[in-house]
């Protein structure tokens, strides 16, 4: 039977040290992924920088499905968004995937910890949680609506 | 620095006129958004956004004394009431979901709250099924999947209404898997000041269920919480502390995961989901702030009542009864 790790010395850090660890990197990437989200979404709101989509043709395009939007829109998918980076709502975009993928060097640190302590189980988990993230990330799942 | 509570003499008042005003905004949403898209494109285009900001404060501060998360009022209020597509509401509904878990699944992890090691096996399943749900979703039709929306959302009003908690259920023996992946622990509980060690049992039905909980995660892109706690709770035997704690957790996996896809397939849209974000989380630390002074069964009633006509609409829309 594996153990969980020992705890962390000090008083609100009775919780085993892998835990802490992630706590720290997520609080870390949340926190980056929301100041670029707002940030950026503010300066497409005051209208700094060329968006692809002017702001006062979306209310005739968001009713639309997502295939039709994308076609009427010219806006990209998959990673295609990043070669618009340059446009103000596109910016956007890299906020959101900050967040969305601010778990994977989580749950990465923790390998080493668990190898050295021999917990074979939670080394194949995290490296299964960030194959499955990684392979959402990658856009090769993909359907037609 | 911990948040000052709010005078008592202005709690209810404030309460009610909040609640009032989020029923006007989604009443002068509706009948725009139910006369199309024309409709509600020939309002100016920061209406819209500056709605959904308010509408999620409103929800932000409503979902936390009421104890579910923010995204499980999102999709069904705002798919039913605002004019966006529900592919983007879904994306947006799942970034508010993200959004939320992450902001609080650090705090709940250093106090102990949540268990890594409890949600890591499960998170593992339910964010494998939500890329197949999310999938499936976005090749559905729409008027499809509002169906099936609402009646998951008439589904989850009556869990609400029926389901009850076991603040630390008795675990007598953990089964073997729980055993091996040692899925146990200790937290100190600061209501009573006791330590709590816990164990859970019945692991391989609880993976199961989750294998499921992802599938729906993804599909709709609702918060899951509503599902996560009962079955770490009631199922697995999981204090309810943490077992709410460990659900946060295992959602910022799982709609990591449906979040991309969407956001592969182009459909999360900033202009929908920053405001929703923001408002709900800034709704929601009001809602912390409301927690220790209000009624949570008040606050629950109201929210009940709110998913039933949410989800009556959904239903009702998805089937062409209510366009």
């Amino acid at each position: 039977m594996s153990t969980p790790g020992r705890p962390a010395r000090g008083d609100a850090q009775s919780q085993p040290v892998e835990q802490l660890r992630y706590a720290r990197w997520l609080d870390l990437g949340a926190r980056t992924g929301l100041v670029v989200l707002v940030l950026s979404f503010l300066a497409y709101a005051a209208g700094l920088g060329q968006p692809q989509v002017p702001v006062e043709r979306l209310p005739a395009l968001w009713s639309l499905p997502v295939a039709e939007f994308l076609q009427a829109s010219g806006m990209a998918s998959g990673w295609g968004w990043l070669r618009q980076l340059g446009h103000s709502d596109v910016v956007g975009l890299a906020g959101i995937a900050l967040l969305a993928g601010c778990s994977l060097p989580c749950l990465l640190v923790l390998v080493p910890l668990y190898a050295r302590r021999g917990d074979r189980a939670f080394v194949v988990l995290c490296l299964a949680q960030a194959g499955v993230l990684l392979l959402a990330a990658s856009g090769l799942l993909s359907v037609g609506h | 620095m911990p948040a000052a509570p709010l005078h008592a003499p202005f709690r209810a008042p404030v309460m009610g006129r909040l609640f009032v005003g989020a029923w006007a905004l989604l009443l002068a949403a509706g009948p725009a958004q139910a006369a199309g898209a024309a409709s509600a494109a020939a309002w100016p285009w920061w209406v819209w956004p500056l709605a959904l900001f308010l509408v999620c404060f409103l929800m932000g501060i409503v979902a936390v004394p009421a104890g579910i998360g923010g995204g499980t009022l999102f999709v069904p209020i705002v798919g039913s009431f605002f004019p966006f597509h529900l592919d983007f509401v879904r994306g947006a509904g799942l970034l508010v979901a993200l959004a939320s878990a992450l902001a609080a699944a650090p705090v709940l992890l250093r106090g102990g709250m949540a268990s890594l090691r409890l949600a890591m096996p499960l998170a593992l399943l339910a964010s494998a099924s939500s890329m197949g749900g999310a999938l499936l979703g976005l090749a559905m039709p729409a008027h499809v999947v509002q169906v099936l929306l609402g009646v998951l959302v008439l589904g989850i009003v009556l869990l609400m209404a029926v389901s009850r908690q076991s603040e630390v259920p008795i675990v007598e023996r953990p089964d073997a898997l729980s055993r091996a992946l040692a899925l146990h622990g200790v937290f100190v509980d600061r209501a009573s000041g006791r330590s709590i060690h816990w164990q859970v049992h019945r692991t391989v039905p609880g993976l199961l269920v989750f294998l499921g909980i992802g599938v729906l995660a993804g599909l709709f892109g609702i918060g899951a919480g509503w599902a996560n706690v009962p079955a770490l709770n009631l199922l697995m035997g999981a204090p309810l502390k943490v077992a709410a704690g460990s659900s946060g957790l295992v959602l910022s996996l799982v709609d990591s995961s449906a979040a991309w896809v969407y956001l592969n397939r182009g459909a999360v849209l900033p202009v929908i989901a920053v405001p929703s974000v923001v408002g709900m989380m800034l709704g929601a630390r009001i809602g912390a702030r409301l927690l220790g002074v209000l009624k949570g069964a008040v606050i629950r009633r109201m929210v009940i009542g709110l998913l039933l006509f949410a989800g009556l609409r959904a239903l009702l829309k998805g089937l062409g009864v209510w366009p």
